[in-house]
């Protein structure tokens, strides 16, 4: 199949060049599928999932449960009743640290996280340490071999990849040392989830959580897996509607497994929606291979530009380059490669604990997707040299 | 027009920032910090009898930003505390209201291709507003 023409967004010029999107680890475009699939919920069966006993409700409430099927095979769990949606990874950590954190973790515990986190999992331990005393530890970069676990080390929650620097963590190992200690792990699966085929019965661990919007789906979507026996023994995070089984003034009972953590209509649409993204991402050409020689060559290609420096500089990861180029700043680059149509993050990407460790203030980062060709790698080096032109460097 | 953004001018003071280091004796300072692209700046004042006696930064920041603060610094050094609220004012327009002249402004006026790039108005005013809420912090009564 012809990816590009999935994505019509593609065909614009912006300041009367290509577009040449490189920031899909930010956020991934949608393909027509996506869109039409959200576009058909709401002109042709909109209504309320989960209560409603009439055709279009009937309807809904299929169209969302099917995804549930969809995203339990995506990532091979044992049963639906792992999948909870969630408004994306942030909201599924968030979900976690309150409701997990604040039932099973106590004064002296231990939590673990890698160096390369997102503030998306770092933020939330953290309020949840100064809460109820537990105490934060940081896996150094670049760390391998074993693991400074004790008796009080009680959570490992770590990205499978890095959002800023597209390199691993040592996922298998870390879980197998997290396990030995009776630890519960939490993966970040936000980067690696575009990418990376998911089994989370070999992975072995106990919560992982990504985004809809960085799998070609929409905003404001995402899963939290967790083992059912662990989700059964948790409270509910938000209460209200759709959670409870019954509900007097004086008591209420909670509803099983999703339901209890899906309070309130959800983002139905963006749950059918995300649907249509897991079936697009099924559809892609296998991955791993083609995806090993899409970084070597455009790391070559890079590294032609006099005075680049990368960083996360290793083949075996995902297609996510930061760099420096010369003393410039990331945002004068951005800025002039903006206006030869390339559009790249640029600043601390939500990473400053990581950068600090780097030493550097900021970073430019070019990320792949599916739509992506070589050309659009040329557009970026040539662009670069533009930026060396006008900074007369 | 990116060749608007990118004068010389800011190119020469992005690289060779006037008044750049530590100020010691000063009498009032503040922190900016632009959180958006993780600019940077910490400003010093010499304030004596309503005048800015000297003016220094340090800041890590985008080409916009750092020549920004340093031509603020040449704009500003010398002048009453009221002559400068006038060249911020004036400043802050040229960046933000079509038509402006920014005729107050010595330098500054070479920002002007900024107000084409709304996105960078926060680089090329963050020296300007750490300025404002510097002079106001009064942190040191007694002047060394």
């Amino acid at each position: 199949m012809d990816i590009r023409s999935q994505f019509p967004i593609l065909n614009q010029q912006v300041h009367g060049k290509r577009l040449v999107y490189l920031d899909s680890a930010a956020t991934a475009l949608k393909p027509i599928s996506v869109v039409e699939a959200e576009r058909a919920y709401e002109l042709e069966y909109c209504a309320n999932i989960h209560r409603g006993v009439h055709y279009l409700s009937e309807k809904a409430t299929l169209a969302y449960e099917q995804v549930r099927t969809q995203a339990q095979k995506f990532l091979n769990a044992r049963s639906e009743r792992e999948i909870i949606f969630t408004p994306g990874t942030t909201a599924g950590i968030n979900l976690v640290a309150y409701s997990y954190g604040r039932k099973f973790l106590k004064s002296g515990d231990e939590i673990w996280i890698s160096s390369l986190e997102h503030h998306s999992n770092i933020v939330p331990w953290q309020i949840l340490c100064q809460e109820i005393g537990c105490v934060l530890k940081v896996i150094p970069l670049g760390h391998s071999g074993e693991l400074e676990f004790c008796k009080n080390s009680k959570l490992l929650a770590f990205t499978y990849a890095s959002n800023a620097l597209g390199i691993f963590n040592p996922v298998e190992d870390w879980i197998k040392q997290a396990k030995a200690h009776n630890m519960t792990v939490l993966i970040d699966a936000a980067q690696a989830a575009p990418h990376i085929k998911l089994d989370v019965q070999a992975l072995d661990c106990d919560f992982l959580v990504f985004s809809g919007h960085k799998i070609y789906g929409p905003t404001g979507t995402g899963i939290l897996y967790g083992k059912e026996a662990l989700l059964n023994s948790m409270p509910p995070y938000q209460t209200g509607g759709d959670m409870i089984e019954q509900v007097t003034f004086e008591k209420t009972t909670y509803a099983k497994l999703p339901a209890k953590f899906e309070a309130g209509t959800p983002n139905i649409s963006g749950v059918i929606g995300l649907g249509a993204a897991i079936d697009f991402l099924g559809g892609l050409p296998a991955i791993a291979s083609a995806k090993a020689g899409e970084v070597s060559s455009a790391k070559q290609r890079l590294l032609e530009v006099p005075g680049i420096r990368l960083f996360g500089d290793t083949e075996n990861k995902l297609p996510i380059f930061s760099f420096l180029l010369g003393n410039i700043h990331p945002h004068d680059i951005s800025s002039i490669i903006d206006q030869e149509g390339v559009a790249v993050r640029a600043g601390h990407l939500c990473t400053q604990p990581l950068l600090k460790l780097l030493g550097v203030p900021a970073l430019v980062r070019a990320s792949l997707g599916a739509y992506n060709t070589s050309e659009d790698i040329d557009a970026l080096v040539s662009a670069l040299f533009k930026v060396k032109q006008v900074f007369r460097c | 027009m990116l060749e608007d953004l990118y004068q010389e001018l800011i190119l020469d003071h992005n690289q060779h920032p006037h008044h750049y280091g530590e100020l010691p004796g000063y009498t009032h300072t503040a922190h900016g910090h632009n959180p958006l692209c993780g600019d940077e700046l910490d400003l010093y004042l010499v304030i004596e009898n309503n005048h800015i006696k000297d003016i220094r930064f340090i800041g890590e920041g985008c080409a916009i930003s750092k020549a920004s603060a340093s031509i603020m610094t040449d704009e500003l050094v010398g002048k009453t505390l009221e002559e400068a609220t006038e060249i911020f004012e004036d400043f802050h327009s040229l960046l933000t209201e079509e038509g402006s002249q920014g005729l107050k402004l010595q330098k500054a006026g070479v920002f002007s291709g900024v107000r084409e790039f709304p996105i960078r108005v926060k680089c090329a005013t963050l020296a300007w507003h750490t300025f404002s809420e510097a002079k106001s912090s009064c942190i040191c009564t007694a002047a060394v």
